[in-house]
């Protein structure tokens, strides 16, 4: 077991090598070190020197990827890709294009996106589950097939929508909770009320569609059959023998996004005002700072990695026949 | 007037001849027509077809292009064409496209939304709503006539849609009978009660929808804004209709532009195993662990500069947003090929050692035409699926993406710029709640229509539903 998972960390580096090489030389191809300082410095104060000490300073003023001046190891490690992104793998993030620190600015946005993203997750999970439950038992009725009407249209409905129609109807026409904003403490609860609902509401349709297709799934195979000939009740069938059983697929998807959870999420933050990382990320998105993107790439990465080492490990927990080797 | 043939005008007719010639390919296998027939008996599926092929006809219109020729002082035509890329649907709506008037304006309106500042002939100010330039134009006082002439035109529009639907129905039915040999009212009564083996019914009940939606809209629309105005007063119905093409492009030329990828290395990976399927999975959980809108964000950034740093690229504005959304369109295909390929890669692990394979190894076929004649056949399903299943997706994005600022060109009119644009105006008093409302809608039935269809595909075609099917047929038989 600790052998498979030191295994599959290693296995990890080379594909975070690979993000850092394409993020940088997506970056690079276009916008190179002279076109980010002029862009930096202003058109006014663009000087060839100017630009070589802005260079200097943030370290731009090396070969992007292989430096032919240097002896040995260092034509490797003497280039901007080298010193750019070895930092990133003990993460250290640099500064950002107005000088503040990444790392700190993480850490303290990662409160806020945990905040609204751990409680939509819980509770989307909870509510598609037991959705897709319940039209099951209802199966080939009128309630199972009016249930997948509202699923497909509910999905069909732009995200846009849910999250500007409900700060619309919520905060401005009923006044219940605040537009936007974000406070500390308890008193986040006010703001963060709305746009978890409106999360969860906006994961209904996908999510309970595909939940209720494993459910019958299940249903129609052998063990169901045992069950009910052994003559136990319909929903004892369902939550002890199909609700186990199907956990299975359903962790597959669920599992690998939990650690992206930290990530936070672009929409719902931005609209809402929440200083997470999510409308971090687009900040710098909108400000072109590539530092900022850089690094939230290569954090990205990392949590998917671990969410998809975490889905194999819960693998084992839930079904006794998988073995890892 | 000068034909402007843009990229992505380009890339549309090839897929419209692609799939004519898939068409035509279908015709000739029995197997693949009879997957195609499963569509069409799925009565979800007929009046999604039916939704998507009009869309698809606004769509194809915008997709001609020309410049129109410069006329002099005196309206004559002049040496030169304009700078400005106007389509076949411009010139078809272009007393929607002409009719602008200054500022917001609600639906079938015929004043403006604020309040201005008036000088009356005596001399002196008042503060009114002036009356629209267009909306409403034909009336002398609006006030009395509004409404007679709304309703006037809306029963006239109805009555022209019921006579147009009628007279298709008709034809329907006339030319069902001589293919099947019976009497018209016979026809007629198998269509209506649904004894046909296409859902003949469904795709009848939704063109007479359409045409009862589309009647009115165009007779109103020869008067008013029928969707109101936006904020420099362009029509709002002719922006809606505009941002189709949008969609439609993003949704379908995304996936063209994957395919090529997706399918080579998916086949070639589960099929020549060793080093070069470590190559390409290495490669694509690579771009699978970058987050995608983070993917997406980095080369849309450069693209940006890209194009802003060589206007000498393009001659025209259109075409330079041109270039943005078929750059958007790969960067979209290359985020979201991964998906497809691992599917593909494992369907082709298990075809790899099927017999009908071993026996064209045996025979010493070489491993490229192995992968081609043999094995690329038997995933199109899968591809199929998997394309139908993407595009609704796309739609959606594309409104995120253009929210987040890292969509289309500003200047491309498509439903995520409209929402973009409109979304402030819900803060206004009163609400201007239109162009929202608008771009929403149609956004929603093009995309429901898209998933309705998507699932009629995936039911017919996918062989897992197919066991499903036949044991289905077996118990329901006396």
């Amino acid at each position: 077991m600790l052998a498979y998972v030191i295994r599959r960390l290693l296995h990890a580096i080379p594909i975070l090598v690979g993000v850092n090489l394409l993020t940088f030389t997506l970056f690079f191809v276009v916008n190179t070190p002279d076109d980010m300082a002029r862009m930096q410095l202003g058109v006014k104060r663009v000087t060839p020197e100017a630009i070589e000490k802005w260079k200097a300073e943030r370290g731009y003023d090396k070969p992007l990827l292989f430096n032919g001046n240097a002896e040995g190891a260092a034509r490797l490690t003497r280039t901007i890709f080298f010193e750019k992104s070895a930092k990133l793998f003990v993460f250290d993030f640099g500064r950002a294009d107005d000088g503040r620190d990444i790392g700190h600015e993480i850490r303290t946005r990662m409160g806020p996106s945990l905040a609204i993203a751990l409680p939509t997750f819980l509770l989307g999970l909870f509510v598609t589950v037991s959705f897709a439950l319940l039209l099951a038992f209802f199966r080939a009725t009128y309630l199972d097939f009016w249930g997948v009407v509202l699923c497909v249209a509910m999905m069909s409905i732009s995200s846009l929508f849910y999250i500007i129609g409900g700060q619309y109807l919520v905060s401005k026409v009923w006044h219940l909770v605040p537009i936007s904003g974000y406070a500390g403490g308890l008193d986040a609860a006010r703001f963060l009320l709305l746009p978890v609902l409106i999360s969860v509401v906006a994961g209904i349709g996908s999510s309970t569609r595909w939940y209720r297709t494993i459910f019958l799934e299940e249903i129609g195979k052998d063990y169901v059959r045992t069950a009910r000939a052994k003559g136990l009740a319909e929903a004892a069938v369902l939550f002890r023998h199909v609700l186990r059983n199907a956990m299975i697929p359903i962790l597959t998807g669920v599992v690998v996004v939990i650690p992206l959870l930290f990530m936070g999420s672009l929409l719902v933050e931005s609209f809402f005002g929440i200083p997470g990382l999510g409308s971090y990320t687009i900040d710098a998105i909108n400000a072109q700072d590539f530092a900022v993107v850089r690094a939230m790439v290569f954090i990205g990465s990392v949590l998917y990695i671990v969410g998809l080492l975490l889905t194999d490990l819960s693998y084992t927990l839930v079904d006794p026949r998988v073995r890892l080797q | 007037m000068m034909p402007v043939v843009l990229w992505t005008d380009a890339l549309v007719f090839l897929l419209l001849a692609a799939a004519v010639g898939a068409g035509f390919q279908v015709r000739r296998r029995a197997y693949l027509l009879a997957s195609w027939r499963r569509v069409g008996e799925s009565r979800a599926g007929m009046a999604a077809l039916l939704v998507l092929l009009a869309f698809a006809a606004i769509g194809l219109l915008d997709s001609l292009h020309y410049r129109p020729r410069l006329a002099d002082a005196n309206g004559r035509p002049a040496n030169g064409y304009s700078t400005e890329v106007r389509s076949a649907l411009d010139a078809l709506l272009r007393p929607l496209r002409n009719a602008a008037e200054k500022t917001y304006s609600a639906p079938l309106a015929t004043h403006l939304y604020a309040r201005e500042t008036v000088e009356q002939p005596d001399g002196t100010q008042v503060r009114l709503f002036p009356r629209l330039k267009h909306g409403g134009a034909h009336l002398r006082d609006a006030d009395a006539e509004w409404g007679g002439d709304v309703t006037w035109r809306v029963l006239r529009g109805l009555l022209i849609a019921v006579l147009a639907g009628l007279t298709f129905a008709f034809a329907a039915v006339h030319v069902a009978a001589r293919r099947w040999g019976v009497r018209r009212a016979q026809a007629w009564r198998n269509i209506r009660r649904g004894e046909t083996r296409l859902a003949w019914n469904a795709a009848l009940l939704t063109a007479g929808l359409l045409l009862l939606v589309a009647g009115p809209a165009v007779s109103l629309a020869g008067g008013y804004h029928v969707l109101g105005t936006d904020k420099v007063g362009q029509d709002v119905l002719y922006l809606t209709l505009k941002s189709i093409r949008t969609g439609l492009v993003i949704g379908t030329l995304t996936t063209l532009a994957m395919l090529p990828f997706a399918l080579a290395l998916g086949i070639a990976a589960g099929y020549l195993g060793g080093w070069v399927d470590d190559v390409i999975q290495y490669i694509y959980t690579t771009l699978n662990s970058i987050p995608g809108v983070l993917l997406i964000a980095a080369a849309v950034l450069m693209v940006q500069v890209a194009i802003d740093t060589r206007p000498d690229w393009f001659a025209t504005a259109a075409q330079r947003a041109d270039a943005r959304l078929l750059a958007l369109c790969l960067i979209l295909g290359v985020t979201s090929w991964t998906g497809l390929c691992r599917l593909l890669r494992a369907e082709t692990l298990k075809l790899r050692e099927l017999e009908y394979v071993q026996a064209a190894q045996a025979f010493g076929a070489p491993a490229a035409r192995i992968m081609g004649r043999h094995i690329l056949p038997n995933v199109m399903h899968i591809v199929l699926i998997a394309v139908v299943m993407d595009f609704s997706g796309l739609v959606l994005a594309e409104a995120v993406l253009s929210y987040i600022g890292i969509g289309v060109d500003p200047s491309t009119i498509s439903f995520g710029t409209m929402i973009n644009t409109a979304r402030l105006e819900l803060a206004r008093e009163p609400v201007v709640w239109w162009s929202l409302v608008a771009a929403f809608t149609f956004m929603f039935v093009l995309v429901l229509a898209a998933n309705l269809f998507a699932d009629a595909v995936r039911d017919a075609f996918d062989p897992r539903l197919a066991g499903r099917r036949n044991a289905a047929a077996v118990r329901e038989r006396p």
